[in-house]
């Protein structure tokens, strides 16, 4: 083929949204694929981590930066994706095809989110802010309230499902390696984050992410240009929570326990630590958020024993990173590492035009 | 019905401490139109300041004042170096802001005094009143709580009305540019208002804490409390953050009562729904609703 031919072809596969992001996906499978295989069990196990953190934090920051909902609740919203997860893979003889199991959590979640969704619909700001903290405080009390069946505070302990025959084989065929446990829960943490990012993406350059922008910038115009506010709330409340859904279910099976200490409060701050350094709106930025969630406690850990810290003072320093972070972006660059780097590409493209605000910062 | 007595004293005890927690979350919202997210870990340090003081030998009064002070310095510190930065800028920045020093002073908190439970000592007995045979759940410590918060609240009420700062303050949380015209240091007056509230936090901090375990997160939940109190007074309204306060402190005392002391976080929330739902604005706020 000859050069020219093969660059119309990517013109025309890149013309709509739906096949960019599609090849994104394929592209990004591809890369994962590569990674997965040339890295130690333990560094997979860190990457099936960081796909669940980036599954939570996509559907967050599609909330916060697209419709301007500010959620602390996804970290109880994962909860009741783990611990549907947990409840299918607890003591059962022939559980279920994992797909379905994911979509369970997935679906029960979608359940309880459009219960919150919709009483946040009419919320903004702090009261929503509220909302979810209250929600995210209250979680762990319903897991020891109804202990028989959710195990009280030890938790579910979640049998890790095998890979599937197709599926070794198929990794196999391509790879020529053998499917081990973590291996297989990497690789279903990232078709599932492939899969939800290229959904999300979609979205948002679809009619529906119009609408949650222009609700985030402003509700009255967004009213009289004949949207419904509150149900593009809704709406935008229950796609987050069906990714919280899907990365608690993930989250159940790495950790392999649904627990109430496995969802404090921390993690739903962490999550908006991710999406805040990454750049509210931004996919890439809410991956790159899920990378530093994933591997910078170790490091500083590592650094404060360095530094003749205690391990205790040690397991410290992480949140100490996060919190610190989430001032220092919010006071130096509040568009995060995406935007920001993109404001700059701006201006050099064009030295005239006024920078973008960053509560204005459209999303790609 | 002594189980009813029980509850209820309990819950008019915690209502009060509730009360006071709110009424610091609304101090900050008049002055800045901020939640301050971060009152929560802003009161559990000072709390180990003063568990410092008491462990180091001296009495509890010297550890309380210490306490207090230190709420007052931490409260200015925050408004005037990191707070001042958002003030007037989208209100999602300033409640990012907020929870980010929640992390840091929880981290600081739990590098410094250790995340481990330690027990906080009461000035006043923790055992009931006895009356012709029956042990009412009044404590020593329970009078003294309800008492203190009585008390901060008759000073911010007389500080607001019959002084001059109070005044002040009163104007330019009203309106900082005409404030700024007649004369006012509005950004005084506001640094003012956070030293303030911080105090009152730092007060419910100690009551909460008084006989009782303290540990880096032991105030979190009292921040939703406090929030749900503020929002039923309807956010704007000091008298009504107290009998939020009150209302809030009664009916989930008569739920960790009467149906699981788990549940008490899940009602709160159920309550925060209802009461958002049917009253927005609060049972007394008279702001009228601004849209355009």
């Amino acid at each position: 083929m000859s050069r020219v031919a093969f660059g119309s072809l990517i013109g025309h596969l890149r013309r709509t949204p739906l096949r960019r992001n599609v090849i994104g996906g394929l592209i990004g499978l591809v890369v994962v694929i590569l990674v997965l295989e040339s890295v130690d069990p333990f560094r997979q196990g860190q990457f099936a981590t960081m796909a669940y953190l980036g599954i939570a934090a996509g559907g967050l920051t599609v909330l916060t930066g697209l419709n301007g909902q500010l959620s602390l609740g996804h970290g109880a919203l994962m909860a009741v994706g783990a611990y549907t997860a947990a409840l299918m893979l607890h003591d059962v003889e022939k559980p279920l095809p994992l797909p379905v199991i994911m979509l369970l959590s997935v679906l029960v979640t979608v359940v309880v989110g459009a219960v919150v969704g919709a009483a946040a619909a009419r919320l903004h700001g702090p009261y929503i802010a509220g909302a979810t903290l209250a929600l995210a405080v209250a979680m762990p009390g319903i897991a020891s309230f109804f202990g028989d069946t959710l195990g009280g505070e030890q938790g579910l302990s979640v049998s890790t499902p095998e890979a599937p025959g197709w599926f070794a084989d198929a990794v196999y065929f391509f790879t020529a390696h053998d499917v081990t446990g973590t291996k297989y829960l990497a690789y279903v943490g990232w078709i599932g984050l492939i899969i939800s990012f290229v959904l999300l993406a979609n979205l948002s350059a679809s009619r529906v992410g119009r609408t949650w922008r222009a609700v985030r910038d402003d509700e009255v115009a967004a009213e009289i240009a004949g949207i419904n506010v509150g149900r593009a709330r809704v709406k935008a409340f229950v796609v987050s929570a069906a990714c919280a859904g899907l990365a608690g279910g993930v989250m159940a099976m790495v950790v392999r326990i649904a627990a109430p200490s496995g969802f404090p409060l921390t993690l739903s701050l962490s999550l908006l630590t991710a999406v805040v350094l990454g750049g509210l709106g931004s996919l890439g930025g809410a991956l790159i958020g899920a990378a530093l969630l994933t591997f910078l406690p170790q490091t500083v850990t590592g650094l404060g024993q360095s530094m003749g810290l205690s391990d205790l003072q040690s397991a410290q320093l992480a949140p100490l990173v996060y919190g610190l972070t989430l001032v220092l972006v919010i006071l130096l660059a509040p568009a995060g590492l995406v935007g920001t780097i993109r404001n700059a590409w701006r201006r050099r493209q064009s030295p005239d035009t006024a920078p973008v605000h960053p509560q204005q910062e459209a999303t790609q | 019905m002594q189980q009813l007595l029980t509850t209820s004293l309990t819950g008019l005890t915690l209502g009060m401490v509730y009360a006071a927690f709110a009424l610091a979350l609304v101090l900050i919202w008049r002055s800045t139109r901020i939640v301050n997210f971060a009152q929560a870990p802003m009161a559990m340090i000072t709390t180990y300041v003063a568990l410092v003081v008491v462990n180091a030998g001296m009495s509890y009064w010297i550890g309380f004042a210490a306490a207090l002070l230190s709420g007052l310095v931490l409260g200015a510190v925050i408004e005037r170096v990191v707070i001042r930065q958002v003030e007037g800028k989208p209100e999602i920045n300033a409640i990012i802001l907020t929870l980010g020093l929640f992390v840091v002073i929880h981290a600081v908190a739990a590098i410094i005094f250790g995340s481990g439970f330690r027990s906080f000592p009461a000035p006043f007995g923790l055992n009931g009143f006895e009356a012709g045979g029956v042990t009412i759940a009044l404590t020593g410590f329970a009078v003294f709580s309800i008492c203190s918060v009585a008390v901060v609240m008759l000073l911010l009420v007389a500080l607001f009305q019959h002084t001059d700062i109070g005044l002040k303050m009163r104007a330019s949380a009203f309106n900082q540019e005409v404030s700024r015209m007649l004369g006012v240091k509005v950004t005084r007056m506001l640094t003012l208002g956070w030293a303030l509230a911080a105090v009152v936090g730092s007060l419910s901090g100690l009551l909460i804490a008084g006989g009782n375990l303290v540990y880096p997160s032991y105030m979190d939940s009292v921040v939703v409390y406090g929030f749900v109190a503020a929002v039923i007074g309807g956010l704007d309204s000091p008298g009504g953050a107290v009998v939020g306060g009150l209302l809030l402190g009664l009916g989930l005392s008569f739920v960790s009562g009467y149906v699981g002391s788990e549940l008490v976080a899940l009602a709160a929330l159920a309550i925060l729904i209802v009461v958002l739902l049917v009253r927005p604005a609060g049972l007394f706020s008279h702001a009228p609703a601004r849209r355009v």
